[in-house]
């Protein structure tokens, strides 16, 4: 037998998880071994599949959770939360009603397993190297950091894959990211993904799938990875990938869904052969030197429009940059550092996890929140919020006069309750600075949680690096 | 889904490059259960002003722009969010394709799935589009073409199965059920199991 070409990682994955393969004129029919559902993308899919007397084929592959429009407002038990808005409460009992109904288990309003999709995938261990994970959510390309092969869908492809378990799909091109070099302190894994994004563009993964590799990213620990491939839609790609390696390994075992006792080691010896080979050909390769990175601002209306924290902002673009910086009201040729911020959101599944809260709590720590700015601190999942909560974490914020919340989406989206006003600027940890994603006329700047945290002190766009 | 085979119509031109899915439609309208009546709030934070009030400067809001059944856009439409209330927004609104330079991934899957045409045509020919307004424009799903109002014609890729599909109004979830010997076998054979 002649030897098989060198393939990457994501070419591994795929072709494994092919049930028929793809021809000039039919698209392959992709496996699917993990569905994570959420309470926005679902209802139609459900009802596409009531309408045709259709089951739901695999519900023991599908993962239910609540969080787009779930309030983050503190309460006694969970049980206490209320929906803001009667439709996003109609969406939430359609929800229960759609899992009930086809035999999915919901991690419910009172479950302590509830929190954001993307952040109770990896923590429950149903997240693993080698799967193919979707969700009718973007950000699925998080799960890339273990090595499955995660991307967003529509809703009709969640009705696809609630019935049969697969979806049709072409297979993508490949992007290899290398990340060289340590990172300096204060440089955080947002920091590199929005750098990487401000060098490639906004569409410069389109058709894509990007693997990340390079020291940075092999010394970094799960959840910056998690930060890193989050974004990679961000930058047009569908998935992002890292190959599973120690890190991976040790973060899995032990968690409620990984593998146990033989099934564990069998999976290890299985993930251990998840890497890009030798000589494996990219479509396109891109290199970013990771020891020269700066912690990173937005400042613009795309993730894209990105400068390190202490340059001025270009004094001059394309037509995109003259809306962006109208809209953003902000001088062109100048830094951001003297722009007043009036909210600062430390959260979302870019960065809610225990290490993002951390750090953002070593700033925060015996300092005070600016006059007139509001702070928010929400966890990913109500696991993270305990884990939190056992380190002192709450009270650290919540002295520096920051609020402390239930999980969820929260300010990231602006369809829960928690909303950036109009005309107001908002320092977040999130990943879109779109027109009003945090609200109607609300004006974002995405960075680091260390970067928050700084800002949310100074009251302006703040370099964390003298408080660390 | 019904068959789509031809269309003709004027174009709306949003010359925009990265129009995302936030835009085309805001988060805080996505609590809808049902795919109906979300045309209302397309591009809704561009289309009305903070008092509700129609912004008789946005394009779609000038007289010249009704019936346009074809949107024009600028490189990158449709980035951002999976949410596929974007495409059925824009269809219930009435607009039947969408052309631009660069159509992002996700957007274009779902547009497809619901017989909105996303159109990727080169820079040149976006160029002509977005200098000519409300120019008149065919478009041929069986052979992939669109005629400008000068009488180009200019080829557009599209995958052979999507354009089968909107020709035949094939519905893929139909498609995919066919496979249910397959997808049984695959889970019987595979090495390890989820
Ligand atoms: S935190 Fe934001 S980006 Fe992440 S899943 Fe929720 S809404 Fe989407």
């Amino acid at each position: 037998m002649s030897a098989i070409h060198p393939r990457t990682l994501y070419e591994k994955v795929w072709s494994e998880h092919l049930v028929v393969d793809e021809t000039a004129d039919a698209p392959a029919v992709l496996y699917i071994d993990l569905h994570l559902i959420h309470e926005v993308t679902t209802p139609q899919a459900f009802s596409l599949l009531d309408q045709r007397g259709l089951p739901v084929r695999r519900p023991d592959l599908t993962l239910a959770t609540m969080d787009h429009s779930t309030p983050t407002t503190p309460v006694r038990t969970l049980k206490d939360l209320q929906i803001v808005g009667a439709d996003a409460a109609a969406q939430v009992v359609k929800m229960q009603d759609n899992c009930r109904q086809f035999g999915i288990k919901l991690l419910d309003f009172d479950s302590d397993q509830r929190g954001i999709v993307h952040v109770i995938g990896p923590e429950l261990g149903a997240t693993q190297p080698g799967k193919t994970i979707v969700c009718g959510d973007s950000h699925t390309s998080t799960h890339g950091a273990f090595g499955a092969l995660a991307f967003g869908i529509g809703t009709t492809e969640v009705a696809h894959v609630l019935a049969t378990q697969c979806l049709l799909q072409r297979k993508a091109r490949t992007l290899l990211i290398e990340i060289t070099g340590d990172l300096q302190k204060g440089v955080t894994a947002k920091d590199v993904i929005l750098a990487t994004i401000g060098q490639i563009g906004v569409n410069g993964g389109t058709g894509h799938v990007i693997e990340y590799r390079g020291e940075a990213i092999s010394s970094m620990d799960m959840d910056a990875r998690m930060t890193i491939c989050n974004m990679s839609i961000e930058a047009g790609a569908r998935a992002g990938l890292i190959a599973p390696d120690d890190t991976t390994i040790n973060y899995l075992r032990d968690r409620p869904r990984a593998p146990k006792n033989s099934q564990w080691d069998a999976a290890v010896t299985r993930w251990r052969k998840l890497c890009s080979d030798d000589g494996a050909r990219f479509d396109k390769v891109v290199t970013v030197n990771g020891t020269a990175l700066e912690p990173m601002v937005t400042f613009g209306t795309n993730p894209g429009m990105v400068v390190p924290i202490n340059e001025p902002i270009p004094r001059d673009g394309d037509a995109g940059f003259k809306k962006a910086i109208e809209y953003m009201q902000i001088t062109p040729g100048k830094p951001l550092s003297d722009a007043r911020v009036d909210v600062v959101f430390i959260g979302s599944c870019t960065n809610s996890r225990i290490s993002d809260l951390q750090q953002a709590a070593s700033i925060l720590e015996g300092r005070k929140v600016a006059e007139g700015v509001r702070a928010l601190v929400v966890p990913g999942s109500q696991q993270i919020k305990r884990e939190a909560e056992s380190m002192g974490l709450d009270r650290i914020f919540e002295q520096a006069g920051a609020e402390w919340r239930e999980s969820g989406c929260s300010m990231c989206l602006g369809m829960n309750g928690d909303t950036v006003p109009t005309g107001k600027l908002s320092v977040s940890t999130s990943n879109r600075n779109f027109e009003g994603r945090q609200g109607k006329g609300s004006r974002t700047i995405l960075a680091s949680p260390l970067t928050a945290a700084a800002s949310a002190i100074e009251g302006r766009v703040a370099d964390p690096r003298p408080y660390l | 889904m019904n068959p789509v085979t031809r269309i003709q119509s004027r174009t709306v031109v949003m010359a925009n490059t990265d129009i995302d899915t936030d835009q085309i439609i805001p988060a805080r309208y996505l609590t809808t259960t049902t795919r109906e009546g979300l045309g209302k709030h397309l591009f809704n934070d561009w289309r009305y002003r903070a008092d509700g009030s129609l912004n008789d400067d946005f394009i779609l809001n000038k007289p010249d722009s009704a019936g346009c059944q074809v949107l024009v856009a600028g490189r990158n439409f449709g980035c951002g969010s999976s949410r596929e209330h974007a495409p059925w927004a824009l269809i219930d609104f009435g607009i039947a394709a969408v052309i631009s330079s660069e159509i992002a991934d996700i957007f274009r899957s779902n547009a497809l799935k619901n017989g909105l045409l996303p159109i990727v045509v080169d820079e040149n020919t976006l160029n002509w589009l977005l200098d000519h307004p409300y120019a008149e424009v065919v478009i041929d799903v069986a052979d992939s073409t669109l005629t400008l109002a000068d009488g180009t014609t200019v080829n557009y890729p599209i995958d052979r199965f999507a354009r089968y599909c909107l020709l035949e109004g094939i519905d893929q979830l139909g498609y995919l059920q066919k496979r249910q010997n397959e997808i049984r076998q695959f889970e019987e054979n595979r090495s390890w199991t989820p």
